[in-house]
């Protein structure tokens, strides 16, 4: 049997309590290897103390993405052979966000965001009343559900250099989720909403770079959502607020 | 590590409006100092406008009709982008009309001279 094919793996490492350095691992290559079986292989054989976080493996908990060669990707479905450089990889943590240890960022201010951003549900109705029937083909709808297949992962947010400008802006994700809202017949609270995003740090804060929309594993399209809340939190500044 | 990947034409589009809106800006007070001499000094207005001539004033013309140009449809594509409830593909459709457009107008022009 020939001998496997050995890939560099940098690995950054440290918290805030430890310094930052970086290590390298000499890590077999498998066949349909994923950079997650590569930092798993590197916690189970090469050195327990490695921090990074997953839970599904198969691309639906949107926990364990990671920078991999600068790029932010979800690591549980990003084959190895597809990022390989020179038999070569460097992991990172996400960008943009404090890291706990390791490949572990902290995703709390992304989260936090996200409810800044009333990314919560605003109801029409209460539990007494019959559900509402949507019609899926109305075009409100058709826009809010192109956006709602969002895992939470945070690849926008880490891509995008408006968030790395500025601490006060909302990103990328939270402000799709606004906008998948504003567009659900059954969220009552449409002002609220455009309050929420029309602010500092809000949707006029997005300087129209791309990076989410270039790198959302699910193939999303927040650019063009915070382009949607420009034009509703535009349209509401020239016609008034709804009576 | 690695820089943070930014090579994707969203982006590049957005770099490159940044740095021609900034090239003009530093172009246009000059343009205005140099035109405000047609009324102030005539004589230091042509002996400035002979430097024209030179090849690498050319150049340089060129390279700021190039500015021009590409501020122009970089506002134009985000104007576009931002304000025209568009999906991918009729943006595509558009962008390609207006590339065929300046495509056969430049042609155009270009056997006129």
């Amino acid at each position: 049997m020939s001998e496997r094919e050995i890939i560099s793996v940098t690995v950054q490492r440290g918290g805030p309590d430890t310094p930052q350095r970086l290590q390298v691992f000499e890590v077999p290559a498998f066949e349909s290897q994923t950079v997650l079986d590569v930092v798993s292989w590197i916690q189970q054989n090469a050195d327990p103390t490695l921090t990074y976080r997953f839970a599904c493996r198969v691309g639906m908990c949107g926990s364990c993405a990671m920078m991999v060669n600068g790029v932010p990707r979800w690591t549980c479905r990003t084959h190895v052979n597809k990022v390989l450089n020179g038999g070569k990889i460097e992991i990172a943590p996400l960008r943009n966000l404090p890291v706990i240890k390791d490949l572990a960022a902290d995703m709390d201010p992304f989260f936090d965001k996200w409810v800044a951003a009333e990314g919560r549900h605003h109801p029409t109705r209460s539990r007494d009343d019959d559900i509402a029937a949507i019609n899926p083909e109305q075009p409100e709808r058709v826009v809010a559900s192109s956006g709602i297949e969002c895992i939470n992962c945070s690849i926008c947010y880490s891509a995008c250099d408006t968030v790395a400008g500025d601490p006060d802006y909302l990103g990328p994700a939270a402000l799709q989720r606004a906008w998948t809202l504003y567009n659900d017949a059954k969220d009552a609270d449409k002002d609220t909403i455009l309050d929420a995003v029309s602010g500092k740090g809000g949707c006029h804060s997005c300087h129209s770079m791309g990076s989410c929309t270039a790198y959302c594993p699910n193939g999303l399209d927040p650019l063009s959502a915070i382009a949607g809340l420009k034009r509703a939190t535009t349209q509401r500044f020239f016609k008034g607020r709804a009576k | 590590m690695k820089a943070v990947a930014r090579a994707h034409p969203l982006w590049l589009a957005y770099i490159l409006h940044r740095i021609s809106g900034i090239g003009l800006a530093l172009f246009l007070p000059v343009h205005f100092w140099v035109l405000s001499l047609a009324l102030n000094n005539a004589a230091q207005l042509d002996a400035f406008l002979t430097l024209s001539d030179l090849p690498i004033v050319k150049l340089a013309e060129t390279g700021l009709v190039f500015l021009l140009a590409v501020h122009m449809f970089g506002g134009l594509r985000l104007m576009a982008l931002e304000w025209l409830p568009w999906n991918a593909a009729q943006k595509t459709w558009a962008a390609a009309a207006t590339a065929g457009a300046f495509f056969i107008s430049i042609i155009f022009l270009m056997q006129a001279i």
